[in-house]
């Protein structure tokens, strides 16, 4: 491959001088660069491919010590997902002793869940308007997470997903209560 | 002329040039990149879609999988300091040269009575599926709270930064083990951290 062109360098021929032969130092790069520019490649992918993505998190203070009244929000606005077992969520709105819509079992992603938050989201920022709120963010939706102790973290993860991808501001993770498992076990999913 | 003489140029360029710049790249990208280290606790990380950065330093990580977890910190100082400060707490005290050792492992998942067990082990020994058993962390016996706790402290000291804590959790976990260690650090009052996910490229 690396073999030296000793040929001569192309000079004038026949002419009238008596030139000693120049052999030409040159080398064939091309195979090195080739190599060379076929490791750039690799780990420019690399090193920018590796980094681990990552997604955030804020919990509450907790504050079991010194518990506060919970927020007031009213049950039209809050939408509870409980996560069940089998990538299976378990989803109604208002209080689960009256409900306004479901209790319905759904899946996660775009063929499941997403469209049910968006068209809830667009309910209340609806009634809201219509009430004559100013600030439409601060009293949207509040999506309650229920992890059950079947879900596994991906699901989690997957939730809190959907709760970036929907743009809903306002969510908490909540811990499950003994009516919501039995309403995962009617339905199924627990 | 009798004939026509085709001229014979050289269709060779010179890749002189090109071939010093390749390798200047190619040593720039070689010594940048970080090679990536075996990890003593497989973990597969569910996907999502959003896209925040970690960050590099000041990180205290936690690989939860299999009912385990593991913990390990950037930073070689602060490794060695909270190292001590632990052995401190619960009665062993650690050599220079274990303290040495510890401070190139990046993430472990022991009783910090076998502690000392696992740094005499061979790297590859060490990062053998099963030889560590995870940090203890129920109610009893909860030293990964400890561990958390004086890793943050030492942050604070050597830094005077808060720790910023990732959790890269397996995907087929089972929340009640996320759960306990959320409530870990809720209670020492970190309430804000990462959750380290993969790129999602399926259509979700």
């Amino acid at each position: 491959m690396a073999e030296l062109n000793t040929g001569d360098g192309g000079g004038k021929k026949g002419g009238g001088k008596v030139r000693s032969k120049k052999s030409n130092p040159g080398v064939d790069l091309t195979a090195m660069v080739d190599l060379a520019f076929l490791l750039i490649t690799f780990f420019i992918l690399t090193t920018t491919l590796s980094k681990p993505q990552s997604m955030n998190l804020a919990l509450p203070e907790d504050n079991k010590n010194t518990p506060e009244p919970p927020v007031e929000t009213p049950a039209w606005r809050t939408l509870t997902i409980v996560l069940g077992s089998g990538d299976k969520v378990l989803w109604y709105h208002g209080g689960l002793d009256k409900t306004i819509d479901g209790p319905v079992v759904s899946t996660y992603g775009k063929a499941g869940i997403r469209d049910l938050i968006l068209s809830k989201k667009k309910f209340v920022d609806d009634r809201n308007k219509s009430l004559g709120e100013a600030d439409l963010e601060k009293v949207g939706i509040t999506v309650i997470l229920k992890p059950s102790e079947k879900s596994t973290y991906k699901n989690f993860v997957d939730i809190l997903d959907e709760m970036a991808i929907t743009h809903v501001k306002k969510y908490a993770t909540v811990d499950i209560t003994p009516e919501d498992v039995k309403e995962l076990e009617t339905n199924k999913i627990y | 002329m009798a004939k026509l003489k085709m001229s014979k140029k050289s269709t060779k360029v010179d890749m002189t040039a090109m071939c010093d710049m390749a390798f200047l790249l190619l040593s720039f990208f070689i010594m940048t990149a970080t090679a990536k280290v075996p990890e003593a606790l497989p973990v597969d990380t569910p996907a999502s879609t959003v896209q925040t950065k970690l960050p590099e330093e000041n990180l205290g990580t936690l690989s939860i999988a299999q009912g385990k977890v593991f913990y390990g910190v950037t930073g070689r100082e602060e490794r060695v300091e909270t190292l001590n400060k632990m052995g401190a707490k619960y009665g062993v005290t650690f050599t220079d040269e274990e303290q040495k050792k510890f401070a190139l492992i990046d993430g472990f998942g022991v009783d910090i009575r076998q502690m000392k067990q696992l740094i005499e082990m061979k790297n590859e020994e060490r990062m053998r599926e099963g030889t560590q058993p995870g940090i203890p962390f129920d109610s009893i016996n909860n030293q990964l709270a400890d561990w958390i706790k004086i890793s943050r402290e030492v942050t604070k000291d050597l830094r005077n930064k808060d720790l910023d804590i990732a959790i890269k959790g397996d995907a087929k976990e089972e929340y009640p083990t996320v759960k306990k260690v959320l409530d870990i650090l809720q209670k020492q009052k970190k309430n804000n951290f990462f959750l380290v996910t993969g790129l999602r490229n399926d259509d979700f």
